[in-house]
């Protein structure tokens, strides 16, 4: 429904606007926050306009979180659990979609129901198999009464560990899925008439269709694995090495149990630091990431 | 070039059986139209012969080799689909050639080979662009290069004009014929438009509810119908048909509603009383003045430039006739209807099939095929 009425576009737009500043503010105040020095920040009440003390800020918060090292790892983990999630999708919704075999609705099913169990739900099992990933194939090989001994495999303190247990993703399948369904039979059929088999078609056929889908999902997945907190600080005892960006913020957050006053200054600029990337991605594709959602590029 | 054997193929899904038992020999370099109406298992035929579609029962031979389980690659049948079925993200060029690039073809001779087909379809100007970019005829030619391009023994088209406007789809017939007698390639063309069938067949294969009612050419199915169904089906408007009951012995049938239409008692010499529909084309009639030949009370006419189609109805049955000159009639008016003994064709009221006991005439009564405009 469309209305034209000068009042109803005033109040519209009031309702827009406040919101957006709902929004924005918790921003605004980080930014703030991070750009005076420490006896300013902790003035009752805090300034709302910025000072000049950013780029110091800034400079000791990258010095104090060792930002050099944890934003590459950050990144490994965040770009690895992105592919390898696209990848995973894109593969079980193809299989799902495009061949016919028994169990295929229950598998469908089985993958769904996985998006209402959250990782935390499962993080000790998890936890488990990344102590020794070879486990559950020694369980069953114990279980069938075969003496195999394999080796222990610790994922712990890699970046595997970091990345493995994170990318299945019941959202992507069934993003892909919805998507290949649109994909016309006749496509597939001029595929078959073609000569091209199944990999082909999917290589050369529905992954150059689905790039739309794809950024979506990249977007949607780079921000989340950016922003995972909770598995990182299970699975990574060696911080000076393994340690990725969002790990470093409690650190750099001393609460009164350290002893110290909370320096915000420094904690908001390392804020900053952490949370550009995922802007700068979601900045960069999300004119792709409207387009894959509503995906009626065709 | 290859021919193509169907021996009782049949089609079933689940307890649904859509195909019931095919028998078609295509000659080899034959242009075979398969027409029907929607949902009469045509395209699921052709669908089967390219390997879209398993074969539930029957066999399937192209040039004298069983296909039935090849792989639709292996079969060398190149297929044209309704909805062009282009790859959106490829170029006109990637799009035809295709099937080479898969076949593992290297790119200047693939090149070499896309641009000769592009050239015979007039697409040179547009390899570069994508499918999004080109109109639905230049689409359509596409489509048919993409076929072209692998040089198969069969081509097969679904319905592939069904999406053009009239003016195109008249172009894109002429296309296909002028290709066909170029490549010589037998071919088989899946529609459910009449108009299309006759103008491009080289034989008619008239099929309704998963069975073939008649397989001729276009003049046999035009003049010489074998069922009720093609007779309605064929030719703008379909044959007229009228119920009644044959009395040899008058050489007259009796209509429902009382009254008679003659009929050449020496051509039907074999056919016996019964039931019969009496059958005629609405090019042989003539209208005349009310009381002559039939009774009939005008309704509404079409006109089509060259002549008019006038409905009317006689004894409760519609009837049409094509008249050429400008006589204006009135909603309830009445007119005769003259149909000549020789045009009258007879049929089996039960089983719709033509009469048998019916000596070969001695020319089929051809007249020319009205064009919807």
């Amino acid at each position: 429904m469309i209305e034209r009425t000068p009042l109803l576009n005033l109040v519209t737009h009031l309702v827009l606007v406040s919101g957006l500043v709902l929004l924005l503010m918790p921003l605004w105040i980080v930014f703030v926050a991070a750009s005076h020095d420490f006896h300013t920040v902790n003035q009752v009440p805090m300034p709302l306009w910025p000072g000049d003390h950013l780029a110091e800020n800034l400079a000791v918060a990258w010095q104090k979180g060792n930002f050099d090292r944890v934003m590459v790892n950050s990144l490994i983990v965040a770009l690895g659990v992105t592919v390898g999630k696209i990848v995973i999708a894109a593969l079980s919704a193809f299989s799902i979609v495009y061949f016919n075999y028994r169990l295929r609705m229950l598998v469908f099913w089985v993958i769904f129901v996985t998006l209402m169990l959250p990782l935390e739900v499962r993080i000790v099992p998890t936890y488990a198999v990344a102590a020794d990933a070879l486990r559950p194939f020694q369980a069953m090989f114990d279980a069938v009464g075969l003496s195999v001994d394999l080796p222990e495999w610790n994922l712990l303190n890699t970046y595997s560990g970091l990345i493995l247990p994170l990318i299945a993703t019941a959202t992507g399948t069934f993003l892909y899925r919805q998507f290949f369904l649109t994909v016309p039979d006749e496509l597939t059929e001029a595929a078959k008439m073609d000569g091209a088999g199944p990999v082909r078609f999917f290589l050369e056929v529905l992954m150059p269709l689905s790039k739309t889908n794809m950024a979506a999902l990249a977007t949607i997945m780079f921000v989340w694995s950016w922003n995972q907190y909770l598995w990182p600080l299970l699975v990574v005892t060696d911080h000076q090495t393994f340690a990725t960006a969002t790990m470093q913020l409690q650190k750099i957050t001393p609460g009164p149990a350290f002893g110290e006053p909370p320096i915000w200054n420094v904690a908001m600029a390392a804020n900053l630091i952490v949370l550009t990337p995922p802007v700068l991605v979601t900045i960069l594709l999300q004119r792709w990431f409207v387009r894959g959602l509503i995906s009626t590029d065709k | 070039m290859a021919e193509i054997a169907i021996r009782s193929v049949k089609k079933t899904y689940g307890k649904v059986q859509v195909v019931h038992g095919v028998d078609l020999a295509v000659r080899a370099g034959e242009f075979v139209v398969i027409l029907g109406p929607s949902g009469c298992g045509k395209s699921t035929l052709l669908r089967m012969i390219a390997g879209l579609e398993a074969i539930s029962a029957g066999e399937i031979a192209i040039g004298g080799r069983v296909v039935n389980r090849l792989e639709p690659r292996e079969r060398g049948c190149a297929m044209v689909f309704q909805n062009y079925a282009l790859y959106p993200h490829m170029t006109v060029a990637d799009n035809i050639g295709y099937a080479l690039k898969v076949a593992g073809l290297g790119k200047a001779e693939r090149r070499a080979k896309v641009e000769a087909v592009a050239a015979s379809l007039g697409l040179e100007d547009f390899l570069d662009r994508k499918p999004g970019q080109l109109s639905g005829g230049q689409r359509q030619r596409v489509a048919m290069g993409r076929a072209m391009i692998r040089e198969p023994k069969v081509f097969l088209y679904d319905e592939p004009l069904s999406n053009l406007d009239a003016r195109l789809r008249v172009a894109m017939r002429v296309e296909i014929r002028k290709l066909h007698q170029r490549l010589g390639t037998t071919t088989l063309f899946v529609t459910h438009d009449q108009v299309e069938a006759m103008t491009l067949a080289d034989r008619i294969v008239v099929m309704n509810a998963g069975k073939v009612e008649q397989v001729g050419t276009p003049k046999e199915v035009y003049g010489r119908p074998e069922s009720t169904f093609v007779a309605g089906f064929i030719g703008t408007p379909g044959l007229n048909l009228l119920p009644g009951t044959l009395d040899p012995g008058a050489g007259v049938v009796h209509l429902e509603g009382g009254q008679r239409l003659a009929y050449d008692r020496q051509r039907w010499a074999g056919a016996g009383a019964g039931r019969v529909m009496a059958g005629f084309r609405a090019e042989a009639a003539r209208m005349a003045r009310p009381g002559q030949g039939l009774d009939a009370v005008f309704e509404f006419s079409e006109e089509l430039g060259a002549a008019r189609l006038v409905h009317g109805t006689t004894g409760g049955a519609m009837v049409v006739v094509s008249l050429s000159d400008g006589r204006d009639l009135s909603p309830g008016d009445r007119f005769g209807v003259d149909v000549p003994a020789g045009e009258v064709q007879l049929f089996d009221a039960g089983t719709g099939r033509r009469l048998s006991g019916e000596r070969a005439p001695a020319a089929v009564p051809g007249a020319p095929v009205l064009e919807a405009v």
